[in-house]
């Protein structure tokens, strides 16, 4: 039935994606006077060059492992959560709350707690969509995006009124407590003898994020229920003459979702900001979404995706700091990788799987 | 990696025998821009006054986001830039965390304080430069009624308003003030149809003066004033000449002077709070041949009096920082 053998769908097509993507980058820094070569070098450099690259790298890739994880799920059962962003805005504010909540002891005490509370958080923003879409049969990409805003509002309001720490004129938290701040990737790799960047802010969620592509995997393709879901969003009403509850099926996948979203907030909120800031997400909640259509929607392809994406974020940081390229067109050129691995996904696509039938009937054709 | 780091060496020993010249200043602008004709612009102006002076160049990164700051502030530190001002009481959090981390790099925060060793801190006394602009307004309008548009709602932006509203009062004790406040986030620096909206409602309430003081939101007032035939006050730079002979005048925040000062003095600068107000010139308001058609001769040599009493002691203008509350305001 595959025209294509599993390597070219998960390898190939990502990568001629990919360099198409470059060579246009190139192109348009080309078109601006500056060299695109340099500015390759200058990426690579700076977000894989050091430790400290290697920690901003590690640490964008984590908040994208999880916003990709929890689009792929609610992508499984055919829901196309554009609202990664607001969850994960929520799930910050109940990070922030469990983490000030209590003059927490130790982390390991306050990260079970924490993960609860952004996974909450996350799931419960993610809920009222999923009920309206289960029930109502309203779209889920309106509420979702919808919901976004309505997130951001949410925050604005408890940064400015309730959490702002007297004398305070920026709108953000008071620091959490020493007790909440998770081990870096410096302090984890000092106990092996590993020397690693001081400053740099990857950290102990990272492990969760790996975990969670694990738990993710086996959810999907290893359990009952994974099967149910992505029998749904193959078929919906040949699942339902299977006897699979469309309701259960959205509302839970999508608390899943959103909670995957909410526990971004353990990395950026806990492990880097360890306070909580208007505008934490960073629109990770949006690069979620072409990490998990690159990444083809498999854990394991997210995970590399989420690398890749972590590098544009942290190279195009350092490009924007080195050159005269501005800012603007450092998201020309994530646009472009967007659009051509996600959006144009099959102009890429048809010519291969072409190719591939082309070959396989002239070698019918020798064969006879 | 290890040719980075014997390039860093090099430099590094370089530097040491060319003396600290070598080190290359760093400015971070915070939200609302580079260019905002306003507060950061003004920063930017005294960097390149510094650079066109001295031959020098220097780093600058401007802030996209929120969660941006300590990237940002960190990575200038690493690169070895120094001295590293940055503009904004956002960066007060930020730089008390990162400052002890690059005990050899000096900071210069600008409108907060920071109580490290190695972190100078600029204050300005709006207040005052506030309260003079408050009296040209209060001398020039005809309906008795100014406006005044503040950009985020901190305390800080109160300090200009209140400063303003009591400069009002002292020329024209029956005048009413119509204040308003764009957001509560740092969005509302760069605003500018909102401060434009704002002017409207202002204007439509009788306001024929009205004072910005809101980063790049301003512009939108500016031009929404000029376009209803009143005139406004700008803020920060010089925003005379966006409308010529519409812009009464502008309370001028030298940050450009304490920007090219902090580059001036170099790594290793002297540290602590460095407070600029009507004495040191920190502060005034702007007279040029763009609005010296439109202020009145003697409202200006009253508000130069004021100024003169202001900068011996004399006269004491209300602070709203100093224990937040305003008596010629209420907010």
């Amino acid at each position: 039935m595959d025209v294509m053998p599993k390597w070219a769908d998960v390898l190939l097509v990502p990568v001629i994606s990919l360099i198409l993507a470059m060579v246009i980058s190139a192109l348009v820094i080309l078109g601006i006077g500056e060299d695109p070569w340099a500015a390759l070098k200058l990426m690579v450099q700076g977000s894989f060059g050091s430790t400290y690259g290697w920690g901003y790298t590690l640490f964008y890739a984590t908040n994208f492992i999880f916003t990709g994880l929890a689009f792929a799920v609610a992508s499984h059962a055919a829901m196309f959560n554009i609202g990664a962003e607001g969850q994960a805005t929520l799930g910050g504010l109940g990070v922030a709350l469990v983490c000030l909540a209590l003059p927490w002891p130790h982390w390991t005490l306050a990260l079970p707690a924490a993960m609860a509370g952004g996974a909450l958080f996350g799931a419960a923003w993610a809920f009222l969509p999923a009920w309206l879409a289960a029930k109502r049969g309203s779209h889920i990409v309106i509420t979702t995006i919808m919901f976004n805003f309505i997130g951001a509002a949410v925050l604005n309001y408890m940064l400015v009124n309730a959490m702002r720490p007297e004398g305070s004129m920026d709108p953000a938290s008071a620091k959490f407590p020493d007790g909440t701040n998770l081990p870096t990737l410096h302090e984890m790799l000092a106990v092996v003898g590993i020397p690693f960047a001081k400053s740099a802010p990857a950290n102990v969620a990272l492990l969760i994020a790996l975990l969670a592509c694990f738990l993710v995997w086996l959810l999907l393709w290893r359990t009952r229920f994974g099967f149910e879901l992505r029998a749904y969003g193959k078929s919906e009403s040949g699942a339902i003459y299977a006897g699979i509850s469309p309701t259960k099926i959205i509302i839970v996948a999508m608390l899943i979702s959103g909670g995957l979203s909410g526990l971004m907030a353990v990395n950026n909120v806990m492990g880097e900001a360890e306070r909580l800031v208007l505008n934490s997400v960073e629109g990770a909640g949006f690069i979620g979404i072409a990490v998990a259509l690159m990444g083809r929607n498999h854990p394991l392809g997210i995970l590399i995706s989420a690398i890749l994406f972590g590098f544009l974020y942290q190279g195009g940081a350092e490009l924007a700091l080195w050159t005269t390229i501005p800012r603007e067109l450092i998201v020309v050129i994530q646009g472009l990788v967007i659009l051509f691995t996600g959006a144009l996904d099959n102009m890429v696509r048809m010519p291969i799987e072409r190719l591939f039938l082309w070959r396989r009937r002239s070698r019918q054709t020798a064969g006879e | 990696m290890t040719i980075m780091r014997s390039f860093l060496g090099a430099a590094a020993a370089l530097a040491l025998t060319a003396g600290a010249a070598l080190a290359e200043p760093a400015i971070i602008f915070d939200l609302g821009g580079k260019f905002d004709k306003s507060f950061n612009e003004s920063a930017f102006t005294g960097a390149k006054r510094w650079a066109d002076k001295t031959g020098g160049s220097f780093k600058e990164i401007e802030m996209q986001s929120e969660a941006q700051r300590e990237q940002a502030l960190r990575r200038l530190a690493e690169s070895g830039s120094n001295p590293i001002v940055m503009t904004g009481f956002a960066f007060g959090n930020v730089l008390n965390e990162v400052a002890p981390d690059y005990p050899d790099t000096s900071f210069a925060i600008i409108d907060m304080v920071v109580d490290q060793p190695n972190v100078r801190s600029v204050v300005f006394s709006e207040h005052e430069g506030s309260y003079l602009v408050g009296m040209l307004a209060g001398e020039t309008s005809k309906s008795g009624t100014v406006g005044f548009i503040g950009g985020m709602d901190i305390p800080l932006i109160r300090k200009f308003a209140c400063g303003y509203a009591q400069g009002v009062l002292a020329v024209n004790p029956d005048a009413k003030i119509i204040s308003n406040m764009t957001g509560t986030t740092p969005a509302a620096w760069n605003d500018p149809v909102k401060g434009s909206e704002l002017a409207k409602a202002q204007i439509s309430q009788g306001a024929d003066v009205i004072y910005a003081a809101a980063g790049g939101t301003g512009v939108g007032v500016l031009q929404t004033a000029a376009d209803e035939g009143i005139l406004s006050i700008g803020v920060d730079s010089n925003q005379n000449h966006l409308h010529p002979g519409k812009v009464l005048t502008s309370m001028v925040k030298r940050v450009d002077n304490a920007v090219e000062k902090a580059f001036d003095d170099g790594p290793g600068f002297e540290t602590g709070i460095v407070v600029m107000g009507v004495s040191n010139e920190g502060v005034g308001f702007a007279m040029d041949e763009n609005n010296s058609p439109i202020v009145d001769m003697n409202a200006k040599e009253a508000a130069d009096m004021a100024a003169e009493k202001i900068a011996s002691g004399e006269l004491v203008v209300h602070d709203y920082m100093a224990d937040n509350t305003c008596p010629a305001l209420e907010f």
